[in-house]
């Protein structure tokens, strides 16, 4: 049978698929196999709960496009009517408004679990770069999905947000009236943003496609940082992590049905109900909660261009990060020094979301402004000098030694290369 | 797990921080009431909210808009099919004849809530260049939410000596810059409720509240009731799943 794949299938219509295709040997060997740390802690779901997050984005938002009208004078009450004519679109809306949220959430966890165990390091560069092009992708869709309601906060975010661009010198305005596709942010703004924002998420799953192919490449991290050197320090992706990921999932589930269910509206800002009206101004501005870390360093410099330039360059700096750091031990469990100002990394974040959300003025002004110089000494200064001076904790020899405490025994059998009962079997069903 | 701790920590502090960030822009505070409908359980008063119905009928109907609102939605607050055709066929609704021609109908229960006036132009025209806001989401575009609402109903009261109120402009302790271009819409004994209830200001105001919180969010009981039985499903879900994944991993620990 020249030409064709060697399938171990036994189903054999699966096979006869698998020969000419060979996806379920794909999956057998990414999802079922796949060899994987076995030392994960439960940060370690953050990803799996990412992709099955843009799912039900992507899922709800298919269904909320049927219903929903992107033109200016109709865009706020065919939201309405979703909410009240639509069969369950009040559940389709919140479950999407709310999970927009939920996606930050989950993925702020992630990267915050990447920066502590040192994910972004070599040879996880590329993996954590597609990461950041995610991360870009998602704040550009989560940006002008906010503008489709056409509510107060939605118009003036929007021209807020674009206005950013009219800093850049001479071609600014240009870009300006070019993104709004007139002098304001109008009927063709609508148009356009409706327009990516359906088209994003599928770049989003593109990107999200990389992303995994490359962490199939280098394989995961884990929270020892050291790499997999034999198979004890290993275990087969199922069952073990395909269960301990659905125990994630139904915590993660449970949070967001609480948030649909009992409190829809929380983490949304009420101005949003009032429709679009160019003429009044709300009293402050504000940003989803998400996008408050930045809107404060935006608003730390008096200077226009410069706030844009360090808003941009807050994730630039990550794109940058695998070189930044300096330091060879990933995991923060073993260098005494990082792992205290990581904590002061997070506290600049929140301090910077708490004051993004204030009126600039006060002390708001100062503790974002020293919040945001942290943040950038944090990844241009401490770490590229951190990585040369700190004295790193002895690491351990194995994950398996360090996780078993002894020479790659397991608690059931012997030393094996794969315990009893820890290969997976052969995916018969699919 | 120290890491664990710490994120779980920052994680419930971020969550607080939106709802302050909202809060910065409110500086009155609004006293709060306790009201049927609040809560995981709530659900409202019924009586309550026909009552608010006929205030907002009576009074709140002559200048406001409740464009998202159909006269079916008053099945939500425990009126009759018979009783909502009957409400609907008391008003008269503009529309276009078999004819083509401009024609005036009674009203169906599949009709939106009658507006007072044609368009925002005419309403600007009507009221001194003032717009009066259309009240179907009042309660949810409102950051104090239904305690805002009732406080500004109650809030009418005589400036203080050292205030200079504008032309054509009332004083309420509840309104942001306590001018607010609407007279007090409500006062003692304004309507008379069939149920004998003593229509005071106070209860008026709670009950025009009730019923705008219902017009605001006409899924609110089925949304909670489904919530209940998700989430006691996803409990369950959680609890087989964690004694799943035990015994899964019981032979590599």
């Amino acid at each position: 049978m020249a030409g064709l794949h060697k399938s171990e299938i036994s189903n054999p219509v699966l096979n006869w698929i698998d020969s000419r295709l060979p996806i379920f040997t794909m999956i057998q060997k990414e999802y079922g196999v796949f060899p994987t740390p076995r030392n994960f802690n439960y940060f370690w779901n953050f990803g799996a709960l990412a992709m099955i997050n843009l799912v039900i984005m992507i899922a709800t938002g298919i269904f909320l496009a049927m219903n929903y009208t992107p033109h200016a004078t109709m865009a706020f009450d065919s939201v309405e009517r979703i909410m009240r004519d639509v069969n369950n679109g009040w559940l389709l809306r919140y479950v999407h408004a709310n999970g927009a949220s939920m996606f930050f959430i989950v993925v702020y966890i992630h990267m915050l679990r990447s920066l502590y165990y040192g994910s972004y390091k070599a040879p996880r560069e590329l993996l954590w770069i597609l990461g950041v092009i995610i991360l870009l992708l998602m704040m550009a869709t989560a940006f002008m999905g906010y503008v489709l309601p056409w509510g107060q906060m939605s118009y003036w975010g929007a021209t807020v947000i674009t206005n950013l661009f009219s800093a850049f010198p001479i071609v600014g305005e240009s870009i300006v009236t070019w993104l709004w596709g007139g002098y304001s942010v109008d009927n063709a703004t609508l148009n356009r943003f409706f327009s990516l924002h359906y088209l994003l998420p599928f770049v989003l799953v593109g990107v999200v496609f990389l992303h995994v192919a490359a962490l199939h490449v280098t394989g995961s991290n884990n929270p020892l940082g050291i790499d997999v050197k034999t198979p004890q320090d290993t275990l087969p992706f199922h069952p073990y992590y395909t269960m301990k990921d659905s125990v994630g999932i139904c915590v993660y589930l449970l949070v967001f049905a609480i948030l649909v269910f009992f409190a829809p509206n929380y983490l949304g800002h009420s101005d949003n109900y009032i429709p679009a009206n160019p003429l009044v101004t709300p009293a402050h501005i504000v940003p989803e909660w998400y996008f408050l870390p930045f809107y404060a360093i935006l608003r730390s410099v008096p200077d226009k261009l410069g706030g844009v330039l360090l808003m941009f360059g807050s994730i630039g700096v990550l794109a940058v990060l695998p070189w930044l750091d300096t330091s060879p031990v990933r995991s923060a469990s073993f260098r005494p020094v990082y792992r205290i100002l990581f904590w002061v990394l997070v506290l600049a974040c929140v301090v910077l979301g708490i004051a993004g959300g204030k009126p600039a003025e006060g002390v708001w002004v100062w503790l974002s402004r020293v919040a945001t110089a942290y943040y950038f000494l944090h990844f241009l200064v401490i770490l590229p000098i951190l990585g040369k001076f700190e004295r790193p904790l002895p690491l351990p020899e194995s994950i398996s030694r360090a996780v078993l405490g002894r020479d790659g025994g397991f608690g059931g059998g012997g030393g094996g290369l794969m315990p009893g009962g820890a290969v997976a079997k052969p995916m018969e069903k699919a | 797990m120290n890491f664990v701790r710490v994120v779980a920590a920052a994680a419930l502090l971020a969550f607080a921080v939106p709802a302050s960030a909202n809060a910065a822009a409110e500086e009155i505070k609004f006293p709060p009431q306790n009201w049927s409908f609040s809560g995981p359980f709530g659900t409202f008063d019924r009586a309550s909210a026909q009552r608010g119905f006929q205030v907002y009928s009576e009074v709140c109907a002559a200048c406001h808009t409740v464009k998202q609102a159909y006269y079916r939605d008053l099945k939500g607050i425990g009126l009759e099919p018979k009783e909502i055709e009957a409400i609907a066929a008391a008003v008269t609704i503009a529309d276009i004849g078999d004819d083509g021609q401009p024609m005036e109908r009674p009203g169906r229960p599949s009709d939106r809530f009658r507006s007072p006036f044609p368009n925002e132009r005419a309403a600007r025209a009507a009221y001194n260049g003032a717009y009066p806001a259309d009240l179907s989401v009042i309660v949810k575009a409102r950051a104090g939410g239904a305690d805002q609402l009732y406080s500004l109903l109650v809030g009418y009261d005589k400036p203080p000596a050292d205030m200079k109120i504008g032309d054509g402009l009332y004083y309420n302790k509840y309104f942001t810059g306590h001018q607010i271009a609407m007279p007090a819409p409500l006062s003692d004994g304004q309507v008379e409720y069939a149920d004998g209830t003593r229509a005071s200001v106070e209860q008026m105001s709670r009950d025009v509240t009730t019923f705008f919180a219902y017009i605001a969010e006409p899924e609110s009981e089925v949304r909670k009731r489904l919530g209940v039985k998700v989430v006691l499903f996803l409990l369950f879900m959680t609890g087989i799943t964690y004694a799943v994944k035990r015994r899964v991993w019981a032979d590599v620990h």
